[in-house]
């Protein structure tokens, strides 16, 4: 065991070295976090739309479709006597061989009946089998050394130059500013493409155009983040702004943020364990950023998710409750409840038994239900062992009976429901009911009827059926 | 009505079908439709399931591809008349947990107006704002389009086409699964684009309402059965013609026929 | 090139995997799965990194379980992702399976000190090198892949033979599997269990990405000429054994040609197989881009034949206008097709002798003329019927009958005649020839 902590403790960085990258003295990371952060940036903004387009999977077919672009590039540059790594030539035949990648998926989808997750599958593999195929021809070819190439693969920061930093940055740029541009004309597309197309938008060349700004990106994380895991810029900060917000908009620019501290941190952790491949640790940290969103996102976040629905049926309870005891009341005598006059105290009370046949509760959660009510002061436990309503529990009561039997109302009269099934729908409805509609539907069935009556129930009570 | 129309006349016919067939994966889904519709007028077009009434429409825009016909939209073809047509597609049609609100939606209406690359500005918030407050729904603009109920979703779809001040309007059963207030709602603004001289095409599958709403309708199963003003057309026979009956040699005949010869002309 | 014993250990470890994926695959493919097989095979790497550095060899059962347990987890977390976060199911495959790549990738790379695997074989694998890691069986040094692949392939065997009836239900529509009581979402995650195993089995000799292609390319290809799911499964192993054997005999000839000596075999299983998809999706029989060409082209010329002849027995009945003349113009106004066609349709008839030219027109033989009557009749009988059941205007119904006339058989015309109570003269006042 001591071992393996040593083991540990001797990979962990000097604390010179963890200085120098912290305060980015070296100037090659300082290239590299520059680069991988707007690498970031790009993934996150392309990579939203590609979600919501519910494509999010191209991309991976795309990125492994590259490898046989690299691999013939690095023979042709070989054999024309050039320096087989010279970016630029490598990345243009990557993109070119993505894009046939993505042509190819697009002619088996449009041909035959397979559908888009097959084609993604062929194309994604044989092209990898392809580039491998190469690959193996060119580690025993004489020229040219072909160690390096497997860089595309995984992923190296540490071999960034400050040409290719350039590259990459200049692209990221374009794709950034297009997307901004475009941005309302993607989000047509992505929102209703049917509308989109008869509203004279040219479907076919905006989806094109999309797909061009994935290849793009796709080829320009290869050095970085390798072609088996640029997918993830693009999926992973799209799918974690989804929890944060409801409108498009700050989406985009959170995952962009998502994104870019992505590459930030990744690429401050690979330069500290320079062992360790890049694209997986700018993976991995996007990956937590997932995990917190997911959980605590702030919109669609589980924990918002489940407050709010905790917080519902809270809601829900506490109206059942107090209308259980206006309605076990109002059983017992109409009149005790349409006087202001009386006092709290003169008026009835209902019993533990009666709340707990009125509705399908168990005995515990009712009771928990009570004391919750007491607590809030809203009813009170008489001398009669009866509970009953102080003042304010009877003016809530009112207003959530009233609500109830208008909106009730209202849908016998105007939705021609059957009144037996009314009660539950109403029970569903009346807690998101509005102000402004409760007011609608009182001027539209009541308008001469006083505020203080109760209005009558549209159906028999439980009692007199 | 199936006469000759010289260009004059056919300038002024809001859509104008001839011979339309549309047939997609050996099935047939319309066959050799013919009609023309008058200005001004609410039309329905009714008809049982899988009578190809959504499959018209999106074939009038271009939607869904056509076997042969032709479309004039006032004497010009659907593409140099976009402007001119508004469509509110089936609810259904979209994803509605798009992260979206109620006025991103309806000012999707004014993009075509707005032009590329520019973005939507306080002038086009506002007119989208104004398609809102006809259908009722100002209080909604800033709500996320999931958390809005289905006949308040229907309502978005219709002020994003009102707020494209079209000429025409197609809409694909706008009435299916709304509420009370929506389909009055939908009925108010159907009477206003009456009065104002547009023309609305309704795709709608319940009898009862038929003759409250439509001015003139287009009987349809997979052929035209019958097209004309409703008092004239909505009869017994028609009827039974439309939803009963099935002509099983003319099925036979055109399936046969799109399953053999599959000519895109 | 030296064909050996190496060599064909190395053949029969491909056509095993090829064969223990394909046969999952068909049920991947066609519940639209395709990419999950994508993500377990990338997924199961930290699954395999973790059994390598717990025992510290590759020859374990470990091994399996390891995979085995985080090929499920990815199914299991794909789907709870998708239906908990609300994420699109394919955003949601995405996000677990490069995450759990890359904690495979990083436990590789920290743990290559201490067990022999590098990153590279797990990708791509060693097919190569399968013949020299052997067990003697019956007396016989079989090589250890081998033994554990054909142990594979004959549990997917078993799996699919015993649960055909499931799988197909399930793979057909889920919600009815259910409720006829093979449970979906059981056969869900034993199929997605299966398929880690396999890959792992696969993963020493072709690596786990070209597993991708063995699970997805026979299947699909098999897609592209069965519609019958048992034809599909047999096409689709034949298919994979073929891209197997291709694929080496490929990796030792192909490379030569432009002066190498052999190649990844591995890779090229892949090029093999991705080649025979490509080839049956051009020149496939049933589906193929070519033959519905050729098809298309055939039915155009038949109904350009069957144009003619009509024309020109309508030409035959104006008896006093001689002025006109079927050449490729009134073609082009009646049928709306080209030269091209009007003069294959010509000599093809003229090769059949159903028109000859006589004083320089074109001329009704009496075989063509027996045909053009019965074309002739099916159009009238369709526009009486037309007529009469439509109540379409007369100058709408020659559209739709010069459509139908060409899909009329005898069957169909005899329905017509009943239908339309044996006329004698169609709606235009036309007689109908006999």
């Amino acid at each position: 065991m001591n071992k393996i902590l040593l083991n540990i403790y001797s990979q962990l960085p000097e604390r010179t070295d963890l200085m120098r990258v912290l305060l980015l003295k070296d100037y090659n990371t300082r290239l590299v976090i520059v680069g991988v952060m707007l690498l970031g940036l790009a993934g996150g903004i392309i990579g939203t739309f590609m979600l919501l387009r519910k494509r999010s999977l191209m991309g991976d077919a795309v990125s492994h479709a590259t490898l046989p672009g690299i691999a013939i590039a690095f023979m042709i540059m070989v054999a024309n006597g050039g320096d087989g790594k010279f970016l630029p030539g490598l990345l243009s035949g990557a993109f070119l061989s993505g894009i046939t990648g993505m042509g190819l998926i697009l002619l088996i989808t449009q041909t035959s009946h397979l559908k888009e997750d097959a084609a993604l599958g062929i194309v994604l593999s044989v092209f990898f089998g392809i580039g491998v195929s190469i690959l193996g021809i060119i580690q025993k070819m004489s020229k040219g050394s072909a160690a390096g190439l497997e860089s595309f693969i995984y992923g190296k920061t540490a071999s960034m130059l400050t040409r290719d930093a350039y590259l990459i940055a200049g692209t990221a740029m374009i794709i950034v500013v297009l997307c901004l541009f475009l941005f309302k004309e993607f989000s047509i597309l992505c929102f209703d493409q049917d509308y989109a197309g008869t509203q004279g938008w040219p479907t076919v060349r905006l989806d094109i155009a999309m797909m061009l700004l994935v290849v793009s990106v796709t080829v320009i994380g290869l050095q970085s983040v390798g072609l088996i895991l640029i997918i993830a810029i693009m999926v992973i900060p799209a799918a974690s702004a989804r929890f944060w917000t409801d409108s498009l908009f700050r989406m985009v620019i959170i995952a962009a943020v998502i994104g870019a501290a992505s590459g930030l941190f990744g690429a401050i952790l690979s330069a500290l364990f320079e062992k360790l491949p890049a694209g997986a640790i700018i993976v991995l940290v996007s990956s937590f950023i997932f995990s917190v969103s997911l959980f605590f996102g702030y919109s669609r976040g589980l924990c918002i998710r489940y407050f709010m629905s905790w917080k519902l049926e809270k809601k829900v309870s506490r109206q059942h409750l107090l209308r259980s005891i206006c309605e076990g009341i109002e059983n017992f005598d109409k009149n005790l409840l349409d006087t202001q006059l009386k006092k709290c105290s003169q008026r009835p009370g209902i019993t533990l038994d009666y709340l707990l046949s009125d509705r399908s509760w168990s005995k515990r959660k009712l009771l928990k239900l009570l004391a919750e009510a007491i607590s809030d002061d809203l009813v009170y436990r008489g001398a009669d062992d009866k509970y009953h309503f102080t003042e304010d529990g009877f003016v809530e009561a009112k207003r959530i009976v009233r609500n109830h039997r208008l909106w009730e109302t209202y849908l016998i009269f105007y939705a021609e429901l059957a009144p037996g099934k009314v009660d539950r729908d109403a029970d569903q409805i009346e807690h998101v009911l509005g102000h402004s509609m409760v007011d609608r539907l009182e001027r539209l069935l009541l308008s001469e009827q006083p505020d203080s009556v109760l209005l009558p129930s549209p159906h028999p009570l439980a009692d007199e059926k | 009505m199936n006469g000759i129309h010289n260009v004059e006349n056919v300038s002024k016919i809001p859509v104008l079908v001839h011979d339309l067939t549309v047939a997609y994966q050996h099935k047939p889904v319309l066959w050799d439709i013919d009609f023309e519709v008058e200005e001004g007028q609410v039309i329905g077009i009714i008809g049982p399931n899988g009578a190809g009434k959504s499959t018209l429409i999106k074939a009038i825009l271009g939607l869904v591809p056509k076997t042969s016909g032709r479309i004039l939209i006032y004497g010009e073809i659907y593409k140099k008349q976009r402007s001119l047509v508004g469509y509110v597609p089936q609810r259904e049609s979209v994803d509605w947990d798009f992260p979206v609100n109620a006025l991103d939606v309806v000012s999707m209406g004014l993009y075509g107006k707005i032009g590329w690359c520019k973005p939507v500005t306080k002038h086009y918030k506002n007119l989208a704002m104004f398609a809102m407050e006809r259908v009722g729904m100002a209080d909604y603009a800033h709500r996320q389009i999931s958390q809005l109920s289905g006949g308040q979703q229907q309502r978005i779809f219709l002020a994003r086409a009102l707020a494209q001040d079209a000429q025409i309007y197609f809409m694909d059963e706008p009435f299916v699964g709304v509420d009370a207030a929506t389909e009055k709602a939908i009925v108010t603004i159907l009477h206003d684009l009456k009065s104002k001289g547009k023309t609305v095409l309704i795709v709608h599958h319940t009898l009862q309402t038929v003759k409250q709403y439509f001015d003139s309708l287009i009987m349809l199963n997979m052929r035209i059965v019958a097209t004309g003003l409703t008092k004239n057309v909505f009869t017994q026979e028609n009827l039974h013609k439309t939803y009963g009956g099935r002509l099983t040699l003319l099925e036979e005949a055109v399936q046969a026929y799109t399953r053999e010869a599959r000519i895109h002309e | 090139m030296n064909w050996t014993d190496l060599d064909n250990w190395i053949v029969i470890t491909g056509i095993l995997s090829a064969l223990s994926c394909a046969l999952l695959g068909n049920f991947m493919v066609l519940r639209r799965l395709s990419m999950m097989g994508d993500a377990i095979s990338h997924a199961v790497l930290p699954g395999l990194a973790a059994a390598f550095l717990i025992s510290g060899s590759r020859d374990s059962i470990t091994m399996f379980f390891g995979a085995a347990v985080v090929g499920i987890l990815t199914a299991v977390f794909t789907d709870l992702i998708h239906r908990l976060g609300k994420v699109e199911e394919s955003a949601s495959m995405g996000v677990v399976f490069t995450t759990l790549f890359a904690v495979g990738l990083i436990m590789i790379v920290k743990g290559a000190d201490a067990v022999d695997l590098d990153p590279g074989c797990v990708l791509y694998g060693a097919i190569e090198l399968v013949p020299l890691d052997t067990k003697t069986v019956f007396n016989i040094p079989v090589p250890r892949a081998v033994i554990v692949l054909t142990t594979v392939f004959v549990l997917n065997a078993l799996f699919v033979i015993f649960f055909y009836k499931e799988l197909k239900i399930s793979s057909f529509d889920p919600e009815l599997a259910t409720t006829v009581g093979a449970n979906a979402l059981w056969m869900h995650f034993i199929l997605m269990t299966l398929v880690a195993v396999t890959t792992v089995a696969s993963f020493e000799s072709v690596g786990s990405i070209l597993v991708i292609a063995m699970l997805i390319v026979p299947p699909a290809t098999a897609w592209l000429i069965t519609d019958r799911l048992r034809t599909m499964i047999l096409i689709s192993l034949l298919i994979a054994e073929l891209s197997a054997v291709l694929g080496h005999v490929g990796a030792l000839k192909l490379p030569n040609f432009i002066g190498y000596e052999d190649t990844s075999t591995a890779g090229m299983i892949a090029v093999a197989s991705g080649a025979l998809f490509f080839i049956t999706l051009f020149f496939g029989p049933k589906h193929g881009i070519v033959i519905k060409s050729v098809e298309r082209f055939w039915t155009l010329l038949r109904i350009s034949r069957e144009d003619i002849l009509g024309l020109l027995y309508r030409l035959g009945e104006l008896k006093n206008v001689n002025d006109l003349q079927v050449n490729s113009d009134l073609f082009r106004k009646v049928t709306g097709y080209g030269k091209g066609m009007y003069f294959s349709a010509i000599i093809s008839l003229k090769l059949d002798k159903k028109i000859c030219v006589d004083n320089g027109n074109f001329k009704l033989t009496d075989r063509g003329k027996r045909m053009a009557k019965s074309l002739i009749r099916s159009h009238r009988l369709w526009e009486a019927y037309l007529h009469k059941y439509l109540n379409l205007p007369i100058d709408h119904l020659h559209f739709s009958a010069e459509r139908f006339e060409h899909v009329t058989d005898s069957k169909m015309q005899k329905q017509l005649l009943l239908k339309t109570e044996l006329p004698t003269q169609d709606p235009h006042g036309k007689d109908i020839p006999e």
